[in-house]
Order: C-alpha cells, then sequence, then structure tokens
C-alpha cells in the first residue's frame, strides 16, 4: 500500500479528468436541474424566476394533490408490504440454499431464484399481465403487490445471500455445540450475523418496487395510481413544475434509503 | 486419569462419505480424565472422528458412547460435550462475556447465574479485563482462550479442541500448550485433542492415537510411540528417525542380529512377530547414535562423516555407510565434551546401546 501507491495512480493518466467530468456531468445534470427548478416560483419549467416552495405547497394541497397522495400511498404501502414478503422469502431461500448442505438441483434452484434479473421486464409484465388474466384475477391494488413481492424476491436474495456466504458454518455448529436448538442457533446466531445482509435486501427491494413503472403499469386495474403511473400519466399531459417536486422528494427518499444501506452493510458484524 | 473409568468408547466406527471411506473400523477407549491426542497429517479422519464425537457427522457403522451411554445418534445440543473450534468461532456480535455466558444460558440458567459463572471462567483464563470487549477487539491468543473459557463454562464431560493452537505463532502456542496442560489438570476434564504436530502431541498429551489414512496405528504413551513404534508409518511421523531395510539373522536370549548389507551388522531387542529370516524395517533415533573410531558389540557399522550441520541445540552429523544408506547422528551441544565431533571425510563406526535400535512390525 505504501510503495505502490505512486506508480498506478490513475489520476496521472491522460485523459482521466475530462473522462470524470463527463460522466459525472451526464449523471447528474439532469437530477440537478430537476431538483433546482422545483424550488422555481415561475409556472414555467426554463425560466427561473427566484426561489419559492411553491410547487411542495401545490404538491400538497394544490389541483392535483388529492390524487398524488393516493398514488403515493399505493405506492409506499405496497413497497412496504413487497419488500418485506420478498426479503422473508429470500432470507428462507438463502438459508435453504447456503446452509442446507449440497442438494440435488442446487445450482438450477441458484438460476432459478436469479433469472427473473435478467429476463426483459417488458416480457414479466406481459407475461404476468396474461398470467392474471388467465385465471380471471381481477386487476387492482392486489395484482400489483403479487406482482412486485414476486419480481422483489431475486433483488433481495443477491444481499442476502452474499452476505449469508461469508458467515462461516462453525458458528452454527458453535451454538449447537453450546446446546442451543436449531431454532435458537438460527435466531440467536445466524440472524444478527445476516442482519445487514437482510436490511439492504430489505431496501433494494423497496426501492425497486416503490420505482418500478413497466410491470405496474401492465397490471394495475383502471384507476389504480402509483406514484410512478401517476407521474407518466401528469407528464402525458405537459410537464409541470409540480412534478419536479415530486421528483425531487422521491429522489430525496431514495438518496436516504441508500445511505442507510451503505452504512448497514459497512457495519460488518462478523470480524 | 482414571483408567478404570472409560469417558468416551469409540467401538468399530466408521465413517463413509459416498464411496470414499474417511475412517476405517476404528475402536479406541479414552479415560476419564485424561488428556487424549489424535494425531496425524491432514486427511487421516482425526479430526472426523472428533466431529462424529461432538455430534457435527454422523456414524455411519459403528458406536460411540460417552460414559456407557449411545450418543451417536444425539444431536450436538444434546451432548454433554463441548468443542473448542480451530477458528474459535467466537459470536462475533456479542460481548466476550456473552459468548462464555452462551452456554449457560442455553441449558436454562438464568442470565445472572450464566452471567457470574462465566465472569468466573475468564478469571481462570486471565481475561477478566476484557469481559465487555467484542472478540475482534482481542489479539488471536486472547481469542483462542476465550474459546476455552466458553467450551468450559458449561462444564461439559469431554472437551473437544480441534487444531485450537495452529493459528497462533510458536512461543505463544509454546505458552498455550503448558496452559492447557494445567487447565485439564486444573479442572479434571478429560480433553480430547486433535493435532498434526507431533511435538505438540508429545508435549500435552497421557495418551496419544496415531492415525493414517483413516487408520488406528498405534495407541500408546508418548513415550511408547516414540520410543517403540510399532510401524513404519508411526517411526516416521514422530521425530526424526533412520528407517533402514534389515534381515534378521539370528535371535538368542530376547537379542535379534540383524544385518542389512554391506557387511553392516547391528543387535537389538527382539520383537513379537518378528522372527528369524524377516526381511523388516528397523528405526534408528539419531540422538541414540553416537560416532566413534571404533567398532562396538552392538553394531558394526562403517562409514565417512559427510556433513556437521548445526542446529542450535545439537549437531546432525551425516554418516555415509559403506554400500549402504546415509545415517543422521545428533549429538547434543550440551555433551560436547564428552563426545567428539568428527571432520567430513573421517572414516567413523555409528555405534548405539543396545535398545536404540527398534524392529518394525509393518
Amino acid at each position: 500500500m505504501f510503495g505502490s501507491k505512486r506508480r498506478f495512480d490513475i489520476k496521472s493518466y491522460p485523459g482521466f479528468l475530462p473522462v470524470t467530468l463527463l460522466c459525472l456531468v451526464i449523471l447528474y445534470a439532469p437530477l440537478l436541474v430537476v431538483t433546482v427548478y422545483s424550488f422555481n416560483a415561475s409556472k414555467s419549467i426554463t425560466i427561473w424566476e427566484g426561489m419559492s416552495l411553491r410547487w411542495y405547497v401545490d404538491v400538497f394541497v394544490g389541483p392535483e394533490s388529492e390524487k398524488f397522495k393516493v398514488a403515493a400511498w399505493n405506492s409506499f404501502v405496497i413497497a412496504i408490504i413487497a419488500a418485506s414478503v420478498a426479503t422473508t422469502v429470500a432470507t428462507l431461500a438463502a438459508t435453504g440454499m447456503i446452509r442446507a448442505g449440497k442438494f440435488k438441483l442446487r445450482g438450477l434452484s441458484f438460476g432459478l431464484i436469479s433469472l427473473p434479473l435478467m429476463v426483459p421486464e417488458i416480457v414479466t409484465a406481459v407475461a404476468t399481465l396474461i398470467f392474471f388474466n388467465a385465471i380471471a384475477f381481477e386487476r387492482g391494488l392486489m395484482t400489483i403487490l403479487l406482482a412486485h413481492t414476486a419480481f422483489c424476491i431475486p433483488f433481495a436474495y443477491l444481499p442476502i445471500s452474499a452476505r449469508m456466504q461469508g458467515i462461516e458454518d462453525s458458528y452454527e455448529q458453535a451454538a449447537l455445540d453450546l446446546y442451543a436448538t436449531k431454532r435458537q442457533a438460527f435466531t440467536k446466531i445466524l440472524l444478527p450475523l445476516m442482519a445487514p445482509g437482510i436490511i439492504s435486501g430489505f431496501l433494494l427491494a423497496f426501492i425497486v418496487s416503490l420505482d418500478d413503472f413497466i410491470i405496474t403499469n401492465f397490471v394495475k386495474g383502471a384507476g389504480v395510481e402509483t406514484l410512478p403511473t401517476a407521474i407518466f400519466g401528469a407528464v402525458k399531459q405537459g410537464i409541470k413544475p409540480n412534478i419536479m417536486a415530486i421528483s425531487t422528494m422521491l429522489l430525496a427518499v431514495s438518496i436516504v434509503m441508500v445511505t442507510v444501506s451503505y452504512f448497514v452493510s459497512k457495519s460488518d458484524n462478523t470480524k | 486419569m482414571n483408567q478404570d473409568n472409560i469417558a468416551i468408547n469409540v467401538q468399530r466406527a466408521v465413517k463413509r462419505y459416498g464411496t470414499f471411506t474417511a475412517l476405517k473400523e476404528i475402536s479406541l477407549s479414552i479415560y476419564d480424565n485424561e488428556f487424549f491426542t489424535l494425531l496425524g497429517p491432514s486427511g487421516c479422519g482425526k479430526t472426523t472422528l472428533l466431529r462424529m464425537i461432538a455430534g457435527f457427522e454422523d456414524v455411519t457403522e459403528g458406536a460411540i458412547q460417552l460414559f456407557g451411554q449411545e450418543i451417536e445418534t444425539l444431536p450436538p445440543n444434546k451432548r454433554p460435550v463441548n468443542t473448542v473450534f480451530q477458528n474459535y468461532a467466537l459470536f462475533p456480535h456479542m460481548s466476550i462475556l456473552d459468548n462464555v455466558a452462551f452456554g449457560l444460558e442455553m441449558l436454562g440458567r438464568s442470565k445472572s447465574e450464566a452471567r457470574a459463572k462465566a465472569g468466573e471462567m475468564l478469571e481462570l483464563v486471565q481475561l477478566s479485563q476484557f469481559a465487555k470487549r467484542k472478540p475482534s477487539q482481542l489479539s488471536g491468543g486472547q481469542q483462542q482462550r476465550v474459546a476455552l473459557a466458553r467450551a468450559l463454562a458449561p462444564q461439559p464431560k469431554v472437551l473437544l479442541l480441534d487444531e485450537p493452537l495452529s493459528a497462533l505463532d510458536l512461543k505463544l502456542r509454546k505458552a498455550m500448550q503448558i496452559e492447557l496442560k494445567h487447565l485439564q489438570r486444573e479442572t479434571g476434564i478429560t480433553f480430547i485433542f486433535v493435532t498434526h504436530d507431533q511435538e505438540e502431541a508429545l508435549t500435552m498429551s497421557d495418551r496419544i492415537a496415531v492415525m493414517s489414512a483413516g487408520e488406528l496405528q498405534q495407541l500408546g504413551s508418548p513415550r511408547d510411540i516414540y520410543e517403540a513404534p510399532r510401524n513404519m508409518f508411526v517411526a516416521d511421523f514422530i521425530g526424526e528417525t533412520n528407517l533402514l531395510e534389515v534381515s534378521v539373522d539370528d535371535i538368542q536370549n530376547g537379542r535379534a542380529t540383524c544385518h542389512l548389507g554391506g557387511g553392516h551388522e547391528l543387535t537389538c531387542n527382539e520383537v513379537q512377530g518378528i522372527g528369524v529370516g524377516a526381511k523388516v524395517h528397523m528405526s534408528l533415533r539419531p540422538e541414540r547414535l553416537f560416532i566413534s573410531e571404533a567398532a562396538k558389540e552392538t553394531a558394526s557399522l562403517r562409514g565417512k562423516v559427510v556433513e556437521n550441520i548445526f542446529v542450535g541445540t545439537d549437531i546432525s552429523t551425516i554418516v555415509d555407510l559403506a554400500d549402504g544408506p546415509n545415517f543422521i547422528v545428533r549429538t547434543s551441544n550440551s555433551d560436547r565434551g564428552n563426545k567428539r565431533i568428527f571432520e567430513p571425510g573421517s572414516d567413523v563406526f555409528v555405534n548405539m546401546e543396545l535398545g536404540a535400535a527398534r524392529l518394525l512390525v509393518d
């Protein structure tokens, strides 16, 4: 660490600075513009007329507030329930896959859990819609919840299983050796050690659910909206600054989640 | 060690993984209050046997009894034995005190009682001042002692130790060997210790079971194993030795006269099961040999000194026997006044007392 740090210093490569700046601008300039203009006093989305919170007030009490409130409520309820159920299923799946020793079809099981991550979302959306139609399941909030729960599982599974693979078998064996039952070994030793992975998994699933548009748009019933579909609906009638205010708030929620997730995964309690 | 009371009785225990046999019909008895060591190279089945006693591996065939009670079908948490794991496996999210109290709490003791007892255990291993710390804040040697305290706290009938010293550096390992031995005497608990380090086994054990390829090679006191190895594997694995192929020419009055070709002859004690005409191996410990200018009656091994190697406490002299193999002779540096060191190229005889050479059954 001391000797090699100068020789391979990436900052000395030609073009490092411009490429870095370009990437940062492409990634963050749009977000920055939306955030700044959400505080604009003007009705226009491009002309700055001074600092104001009017669009935030508009989101909560304006003519469209009722629609957005219902949509936001739907989004958060669905995200919380879907992420909770998906995290539970993923935790059990990871326990089975990693703790139950080798079993037949283990490779296949892993593939089946991870595959949905690679299937184009539009295909999943169409398939889910056809499935609900085929079993004559009436579309509404429930269809969104079921679909979200299902597609959140692989997202929750990844951090949980990664975490679990880092936990050696000997902790559990030590617990059993010290007279704990299997259940006690799981709840008192394994679960606390897995907690960072489980929390990360939950947060990831939550964000994925909160943010989902394509599948939701396909399986939602008429008149049922989540925040993304409501925003999309509003944008179709022209972009108003209140959309930027909502987007900024969503962005804030994401930043909080990601930050929490980062600190949780950094607190490695096995070392 | 109490020979009337058998702590662990392993009867014809077999362990198979699919078609691979890790343990081939092992039978042995471990006495109450004994420091017993399972010694062997990696893959010999010693850890498998330990894990079978702990309950982490099931027994394919045979039986294991703990003070007369069949335990081979009990889950690990129903067996009154505790394990010190190779990597210690201290619960990283718990304090040192909670780690040590864990077993007692799981046994149903109240939290305060378990903690009080855990505090005593920490005192025993001299770590009371670290009770509130997390395992990661302790050094390797300290973690090792916590693991020991944790395993001893529920007062198991037998303590199982799976190569617990292998991660420590040499000095600390030596200190821990003595501490372990003291702890075993103080607590009176039967220790079953697994190691691949023969020196460690010799230092600490009341008895040693030498294992190789899933089989028990020899069971005996450290002295038995070292001085009267039963076979080539044991002679070679324990300590340094000269292994020779010899023919037994004559046996009289309990003494066997053997030759090894090239006109070299030597006499040693008879070993049961080896008769006249047998072609067997012989083990000669280098420290029991000495070099002189003339032949003695027990041996006539003529050769030339090749090299003297200084190894701290001893000098190793390599002697090339005329028409024979190379010999290693060790001379203690404390004896230097009495024994001559011959320069390379000197013509010498390798000599020994009767009993220094040991015939090996197989």
